[in-house]
């Protein structure tokens, strides 16, 4: 299998502050990946890296292209799909121009409906509040209009960072289901950061593990989980 | 009572002048947090320039529509020259650039055009209402006005453009994240903000005459009329316009005397702030100028 997504040696700098040193990581076409770590490790700097949301050095490729010296803009309409931390909600626009808005930037217009179609199968709470302002939805209600957003770009990579954050355990279960069915059955690849390190190593292929910017430990999902340190750690058992 | 008919209807008028250039400041603010001082100068500016293609023999219609595009490409072009190189900058550096502006405009208009004030040609000076309370022209105002928030509304609610500007206004951030040209959104927004200054700037300047310092006053009624209706409100800018022009007149006519008018402007700015820093219509606070 070849990788949809490569970083080598990549630093990243927040002003003075380096949150990066040296990553190394790769996403496989069609496979799931998890990245783990503590807080303030530098998950969600990894993320930004990928999309120019930070600055950064070293390289990065998707599909074979170079991405490191393009813009954020540039970089999702390639297909790459971020859902941020905190959910980037537009809190002013209503819930069906949240998605109107991830679909614009579309040349396959004809699509759009039918991909509208799937997430309202997935997120059919999204399609009874279309017309609400998208800032007076609940959390987890805005957490599903975070991955519907990014769903309405068709992307062939989605970058998630903790999808699952502030959202009831039956909720999460719901997504993480979703989360298996793009995989599986749209073929997404899928970059994860998940609070909830066991599920996310069961959906999971491949793990990586981060400490104080840097890769420590990386393989198979299922490898890192019998892990004893891991286990200890991030599993609590 | 005619009187008191006609004072309301020519604060209509006016008011949807401060109107117009209170949502133009709101267009900026709502992206920026920042109140760009120099509105008024431009729109000035604008004016001149209309003036001069009427000079030179364009007709009405053809000298509007030439000054609204070039100023709403002037527009762009201050955004991505002066103010884009400055997104990451501290506060202070666009606040100065927003008073250069402010100076740079001033002293073109009168180094260009002099100090004397022009007399502006309305398209409806020909024509009567049929009644003493309203004049052809206020009444032509009022239409303008009313047209330009239309299409406004039209084209920020219902196109794909529209909505990326409402989008990278919000959350510029997130709107980068769905693939939105964030910087070019705000350049675009400036040219809008620009383009409706210069419809207000031609509206008015037949009626207080065309000199350089023509919007200065009027710069400090669209800052109440903004504030007023929510500085983050672009509907509410409008009736905020609308309730500082009315009152200005009703004031001006029975309370204090047109010499002291300038007044409620500050007057009202200071109670908003005081009392209703959130206007009428709008969210945030005004937390500094
Ligand atoms: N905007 C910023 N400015 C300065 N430093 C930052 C900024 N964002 C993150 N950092 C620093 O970079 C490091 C990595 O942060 P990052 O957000 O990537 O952690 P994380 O692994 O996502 O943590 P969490 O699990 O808490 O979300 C931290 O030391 C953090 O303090
Ligand atoms: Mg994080």
């Amino acid at each position: 299998m070849a990788a949809i997504l490569e970083l080598k040696d990549v630093d990243a700098h927040y002003g003075g502050t380096q949150a990066l040193f040296g990553v190394n990581c790769a996403v496989e076409a069609g496979a799931v990946t998890t990245l783990l770590g503590a807080n303030g490790a530098g998950k969600t700097s990894t993320l930004r890296a990928i999309c120019g949301m930070v600055r950064r050095t070293g390289e990065i490729r998707f599909d074979g292209h170079r991405i490191d010296g393009k813009s954020t803009e540039d970089i999702v309409r390639m297909g790459i799909a971020h859902v941020p931390e905190g959910r980037g909600t537009f809190t002013n626009l209503t819930v069906q121009e949240n998605l109107d808005l991830a679909a614009h930037a579309r040349r396959d217009r004809a699509l759009v409906g039918e991909d509208a179609q799937r997430v309202f199968g997935y997120f059919p709470r999204l399609k009874e509040r279309l017309r609400q302002q998208a800032g007076t939805l609940s959390g987890g209600e805005q957490q599903m209009l975070a991955i519907a957003r990014s769903l309405m770009m068709r992307p062939r990579l989605m970058l998630l960072d903790e999808p699952s954050f502030g959202l009831a355990p039956l909720v999460v279960l719901e997504i993480f289901q979703i989360m298996q069915r793009i995989n599986r059955e749209d073929g997404v690849s899928i970059f994860l950061i998940e609070q909830n390190a066991a599920m996310a190593l069961d959906l999971a292929h491949d793990a990586y593990l981060v400490e104080t910017g840097r890769i420590v430990m990386s393989g198979k999902a299922a490898d890192l989980r019998d892990d004893d340190a891991i286990r200890r750690t991030y599993l609590g058992h | 009572m005619d009187l008191f008919v006609s004072q309301v209807l020519s604060g209509v008028a006016s008011g949807a002048i401060y109107g117009c250039v209170g949502l133009a400041m709101v267009m900026i603010f709502t992206s920026t947090e920042k109140i760009n001082f120099a509105q008024g100068e431009m729109a000035t500016f604008s004016t001149y320039v209309a003036w001069t293609l009427m000079t030179v023999g364009l007709p009405y219609w053809a000298a509007f529509a030439a000054t609204v595009a070039i100023s709403f490409a002037a527009g762009v072009l201050i955004q991505r020259t002066l103010l884009a190189p400055l997104r990451d900058a501290p506060e202070m550096s666009q606040v100065i650039v927003f008073f250069g502006l402010f100076l740079v405009f001033n002293s073109a208009s009168g180094a260009i055009w002099g100090y004397l004030p022009f007399d502006f040609p309305s398209p409806v000076k020909a024509f009567s209402t049929g009644t003493t309370l309203i004049g052809a022209h206020q009444l032509f105002i009022i239409l303008v006005a009313v047209l330009m928030l239309t299409l406004l509304f039209l084209f920020f609610r219902y196109t794909s453009l529209g909505l990326c500007m409402r989008a990278a206004a919000q959350n510029p951030v997130s709107a980068s994240l769905m693939g939105v040209r964030v910087g070019w959104m705000l350049a675009l927004g400036w040219g809008l903000s620009a383009a409706v200054g210069a419809v207000a700037g031609i509206m008015v300047a037949p009626v207080v005459f065309l000199e350089p310092q023509m919007m200065v006053g009027v710069l400090l009624y669209a800052f109440a009329a903004a504030l007023v209706g929510g500085i983050d409100s672009p509907p509410g800018a409008f009736v905020g316009g609308i309730i500082v022009g009315v009152l200005e007149n009703l004031v001006g006519t029975y309370l204090v005397g047109t010499d002291l008018k300038l007044t409620v402007a500050l007057v009202l700015i200071i109670a908003v702030l005081i009392f209703k820093p959130t206007g009428l219509f709008g969210s945030r606070r005004v937390a500094r100028v």
